[in-house]
């Protein structure tokens, strides 16, 4: 296992399963209280720089380096110098000379692999255009993990836009990384996985089906991993009006399912999984997002080589 | 160079020789090495001459040119079989095989508009990792989009 101590965090890609199972070992420490962590970044500066909208990642973050005892800073891509027309590459610099560790996203894809090579610092990818989400995988595999065991015998359905979700995308390799042996694609083939993802798919044993009528395998799944059709990605604005609304998890839908399947769902949602879901057995999602908090924390106690016991 | 190759274009004294291109892909050879014809050089090109190798090959024959490294190096996206031959008074001094490298940079540009590497102000050069030799297919390091063969001459030969 490489050391986690000033790892940038680009990619899920660029994890292996011992290594991702570590920090879910962690998590469940933070999780169960089992060690301190009211202190353990007491003086360390976490930057985050969202050059994009975001609750969840952002305000998770924020929440568990402030509960590890680190200061925030927090860069306002509307009211900083890049309004004024400062380069991606020239922010990403001083908030390198400021911070101990720099959380960001961007719109555009490969920004996070730029802000690595230029920053000393580690650089932890919040997204990354329709490229990348890492940290959101790694909890989405963790709540897997936490409801149903093995992933290895699951079969797992990917649900809504999956060329332009970076999400989906992320969850589809993290998924691959544990072993799982069959994926079911189910979307619009106009929102089918881009080439180059379905080629590092490939790398893994993984059976890849595609379908567009969830119906005819509702009843097959153990995991149903819903995503939004991301409207702001779209290039043509007369294509997201034809996919739009394609698919609605409803209980109508659900009642064709086994009674063990888990529905998943990074957030945040517009319409695809109706709130009469919300209080069901099926609902996985609020659950997966309130492992968002101490996962990160995790993440930053092994990025910050605080948390050493190997 | 078979016999029926030199029959068809005679030696040259001073120049380049770069045989064992893809049949049909000499005029990209040229379009790549920026050789209009207007340039001076005496240019000669066979096209689908018999191969033992290759079955059909190209031969294309610059005189007074003698192609710099990375000429060879552009070469090698677009004819990965080349080898080129540097002619001085109708001698090969030096013979040399492209070689398409694992990583290719500062050579091609990202086709995908949203990549950080298509962005004017930003200080990051294009790289591309060789996922396929043949047929051709590198993939983006920044955004992870891939890009074929075609694309590749189309964007090297414009």
């Amino acid at each position: 296992m490489r050391c986690w101590t000033k790892r940038d965090v680009i990619s899920v890609l660029d994890f292996k399963k011992d290594e991702l199972e570590y920090l879910f070992s962690l998590t469940d420490k933070i999780i169960e209280e089992k060690i301190d962590v009211k202190k353990p970044l007491d003086g360390k500066i976490v930057a985050t720089a969202f050059f994009e909208p975001s609750t969840r990642t952002r305000l998770s973050f924020e929440t568990a380096a402030h509960r590890l005892g680190a200061s925030v800073i927090t860069l306002e891509p509307s009211i900083s110098s890049l309004a004024k027309g400062e380069s991606f590459a020239d922010t990403m610099r001083m908030l390198d000379s400021y911070a101990d560790v720099i959380v960001m996203r961007s719109p555009l894809e490969g920004a996070a692999k730029l802000a690595a090579e230029i920053c000393e610092h580690p650089v932890i990818n919040g997204g990354d255009g329709t490229q990348h989400h890492p940290t959101q995988a790694m909890i989405d595999i963790y709540t897997i993990k936490k409801i149903k065991g093995d992933l290895r015998d699951l079969t797992i359905g990917v649900l809504g836009d999956l060329k332009y979700g970076r999400a989906a995308t992320s969850f589809m390799y993290g998924v691959s990384i544990f072993g799982v042996e069959k994926l079911w694609l189910i979307s619009p083939k106009e929102l089918m996985p881009r080439d180059d993802v379905l080629f590092t798919l490939k790398r893994f044993n993984v059976e890849l089906h595609h379908t567009e009528n969830i119906n005819d395998i509702i009843g097959e799944l153990d995991v149903l991993y819903v995503t939004r059709i991301q409207k702001e990605r779209f290039p043509d604005p007369a294509e997201y009006e034809r996919v739009r609304g394609t698919y609605q998890v409803d209980l109508k839908l659900l009642s064709k399912a086994k009674n063990s399947l888990i529905v998943m769902h990074p957030l945040p949602r517009v319409d695809e999984i109706s709130y009469e879901v919300d209080t069901t057995n099926y609902a996985a999602y609020f659950k997966e997002a309130s492992y968002g908090v101490p996962l990160r924390m995790a993440l930053l106690m092994l990025i910050m080589g605080v948390y050493k016991d190997v | 160079m078979s016999e029926i190759s030199e029959m068809k274009v005679s030696k040259i004294k001073d120049g380049t020789v770069i045989d064992h291109v893809p049949a049909g892909r000499a005029l990209d050879v040229l379009r790549l090495l920026n050789l209009t014809g207007k340039e001076g050089f005496i240019i000669s090109l066979v096209m689908n001459v018999p191969s033992k190798k290759f079955g059909k090959k190209d031969i294309v024959k610059v005189e007074g040119l003698e192609l710099e490294s990375n000429q060879v190096n552009k070469l090698a996206l677009i004819a990965p079989t080349a080898t080129i031959n540097i002619v001085r008074n109708y001698d090969v001094i030096e013979k040399k095989r492209v070689n398409l490298p694992d990583r290719i940079i500062g050579i091609l540009s990202c086709q995908n508009p949203n990549c950080i590497t298509r962005k004017e102000r930003e200080p990051v050069i294009a790289s591309f990792i060789v996922i396929s030799k043949k047929p051709l297919v590198v993939q983006c390091e920044y955004c992870g989009r891939l890009m074929n063969e075609d694309n590749v001459i189309k964007q090297l030969v414009r």
